[in-house]
């Protein structure tokens, strides 16, 4: 089985988001820049799919030179080679348009990738690249089986989950319990050093949508406290304060 | 040149949160000096379709084909580019869900369509075409220009609030072509919480943490739950340990819910679990200990123990 597993490199989640350049630009400094985590599950569930029937395990990552360390770390959890896009990854649809021309190359049998990046939360990946390869695109996937060349899956709906079925090849969004996350172990670092990382330059360059400015949240104001003893009167405030019962 | 809202069906009728994006819809309609047509795929109630004009559209293209009564993203993308070529829309609105996310992505794809995700507000039609976009899981927001020709907007909960009038919309048959290539995923089966309140769409939300123990005391949450007519919400450590299921798990990795009223019993409020319920309206803590970092994103907080409070809040909400 022969299986891409597209990475993006985001602030880590517990990054005090704040922006620069008259709320332009993302400030960068002091921000640890991590996987995606839905990207995490995506790449557990390939390695756990390639100790189960062989094959191999490709990282795609569109981005600069300094997502090199991130794109490592998938190698050393289990990955057998790389391909970086040199590129700034400007919106979905380039992405897409990278990640597309990478996988009309290589033949894969399942495209894998978090649900969405925690950062811009588009969530918009997976279906572009499956439309772009004419195949079949499911989000978000919680469970994946492989039996006889068919996906077996589950996929979360509001309130419950559906089960799914689909022949090989898919591209897939996924999300969490579809694998344990995976920490690399010494011998996985030590062999992701040499593991061949190729970088290529991007395909095409259709840019859709731009960021012109950035806001944060206005932050609330004071929290009212309201003593246990009088508990039941936050109910009372909740009606005729905030108006929200 | 139309506005074209995807409007998702459930039971039979369109689902409570594709009515903001009716609304949205009409309203973007209105500032391009057109009008508004709804797209309802799959079976529905003719006369629960007509009602979509209570919220500003005039027309709804029902494509009723009983091979689509399955929700599927291909075949749903096809024939939403088809209406939309129909139309003559430019615009596309939908409601975030797990079903849009996955079938506004592919018609991103095919229609080479610049997609505002988690859009927040109306767009900003001044220069171009722009929208506000929550980002960073609910810890900022970006304006976004749309710069493709086609435009597709998805709104989240909350982007709007729908005011309605007595109006009914024309309902309309619409056949495209199906495509074959775009049914070889098969849905085997389907499990939902039966007469529950679904989490994404609920005005209401109960959520409890790790601070309840364990999974058989989740009834004190259930109560102040269904005295309120909320949905239950929950950590996600409380999820992984199997005490609630995943589908209730908010936070950074679980949904994001943007309620009126978000109730948080027993939660830290660690920075994961806030991105995901931040952009609630009212957000009310509950925690034992005074330092819980949660207390500084509240409106309002009670220091006491949960198994104490919960039921005295449950009394307080029957007697109203
Ligand atoms: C990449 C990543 C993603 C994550 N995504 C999410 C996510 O999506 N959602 C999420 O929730 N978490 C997420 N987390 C985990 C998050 O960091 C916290 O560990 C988690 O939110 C803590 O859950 P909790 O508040 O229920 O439990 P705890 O942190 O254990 O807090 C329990 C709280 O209950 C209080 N308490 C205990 N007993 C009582 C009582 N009797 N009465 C009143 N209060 C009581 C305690 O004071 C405490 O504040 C993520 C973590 C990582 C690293």
């Amino acid at each position: 089985m022969k299986i891409l597993v597209c990475v993006t490199s985001v602030p880590d989640t517990t990054t005090k988001i704040s922006f620069t350049d008259n709320n332009t630009k993302f400030n960068k400094a002091g921000v640890t820049y991590i996987a995606g985590p839905y990207d995490d599950y995506a790449l557990s569930r390939a390695v756990e799919l390639k100790e189960q029937f062989g094959g191999t395990v490709t990282v795609i990552n569109v981005g600069e030179a300094d997502t090199e360390t991130m794109i490592r770390k998938c190698l050393a959890i289990g990955a057998d080679d790389a391909v970086r896009v040199n590129a700034v990854p400007t919106d979905a649809y380039f992405v897409a348009e990278q990640i597309a021309a990478v996988a009309k190359e290589g033949n894969y049998d399942l495209i894998l990738m978090g649900r969405e990046s925690i950062d811009y939360n588009g969530g918009q990946v997976h279906g572009i690249v499956g439309e772009m390869l004419g195949i079949p695109s499911i989000t978000p996937v919680m469970k994946l089986d492989i039996e006889n060349g068919v996906a077996k899956m589950y996929k979360e709906i509001e309130g419950g989950k559906q089960t799914v079925e689909a022949p090989l090849p898919l591209v897939l969004g996924c999300q969490e319990p579809i694998a344990d996350w995976k920490i690399p172990n010494m011998r996985g670092i030590m062999t992701a050093r040499t593991k061949p990382l190729r970088v290529v330059e991007p395909a095409a360059n259709d840019v859709l949508t731009s960021v012109d400015s950035y806001e944060l949240p206005a932050a609330r104001s004071s929290c009212r406290m309201i003593p246990a003893e009088e508990a039941e009167t936050l109910i009372m405030l909740l009606k005729t304060e905030a108006k929200v019962l | 040149m139309s506005v074209l809202i995807f409007a998702e069906v459930a039971d039979g009728a369109i689902r409570k949160s594709s009515q903001e994006a009716l609304y949205y819809g009409a309203k973007v309609a209105e500032m391009m000096g057109t009008t508004a047509t709804a797209l309802a795929i799959g079976s529905a109630n003719t006369d629960a379709l007509a009602a979509a004009g209570r919220f500003g559209v005039t027309k709804v293209l029902h494509a009723a084909d009983g091979a689509l009564n399955e929700a599927n993203s291909m075949a749903y993308a096809s024939v939403i580019a088809a209406a939309a070529a129909h139309e003559g829309a430019k615009v596309i609105v939908t409601a975030k869900s797990t079903l849009s996310d996955g079938v506004m992505a592919r018609l991103s794809g095919k229609m080479k369509a610049a997609l505002g995700a988690n859009v927040t507000d109306l767009p900003d039609l001044s220069n171009g075409f722009r929208v506000m976009s929550s980002i960073f899981t609910g810890k900022a927001f970006a304006v976004t220009e749309l710069k493709a020709d086609v435009k597709i907007i998805a709104i989240k909960k909350n982007a709007i609030v729908p005011v309605e009038t007595a109006a009914l919309a024309t309902v309309e048959a619409f056949a495209p072509a199906l495509n074959d290539a775009d049914f070889s995923v098969k849905i085997t089966g389907q499990t939902k919480a039966s007469g529950a309140i679904s989490l994404p769409e609920a005005d209401l939300v109960v959520s409890a943490g790790r601070g309840f123990k364990g999974p058989e005391n989740w009834g004190i949450v259930e109560d102040l739950a269904n005295a309120l007519g909320a949905a239950t919400a929950c950590s996600k450590p409380v999820s992984d340990l199997d005490w609630r299921p995943h589908h209730e798990h908010v936070g950074q990795t679980g949904v994001k819910v943007s309620p009126n009223l978000y109730i948080a019993c027993g939660i830290s409020g660690a920075i994961q679990h806030l991105a995901g319920v931040n952009s609630s309206k009212v957000i009310v803590v509950i925690n034992k200990d005074p330092e819980a970092p949660f207390f500084k994103a509240a409106d309002y907080g009670i220091v006491g123990d949960v198994f104490e409070i919960l039921p005295k809040l449950t009394a307080a909400v029957k007697a109203l």
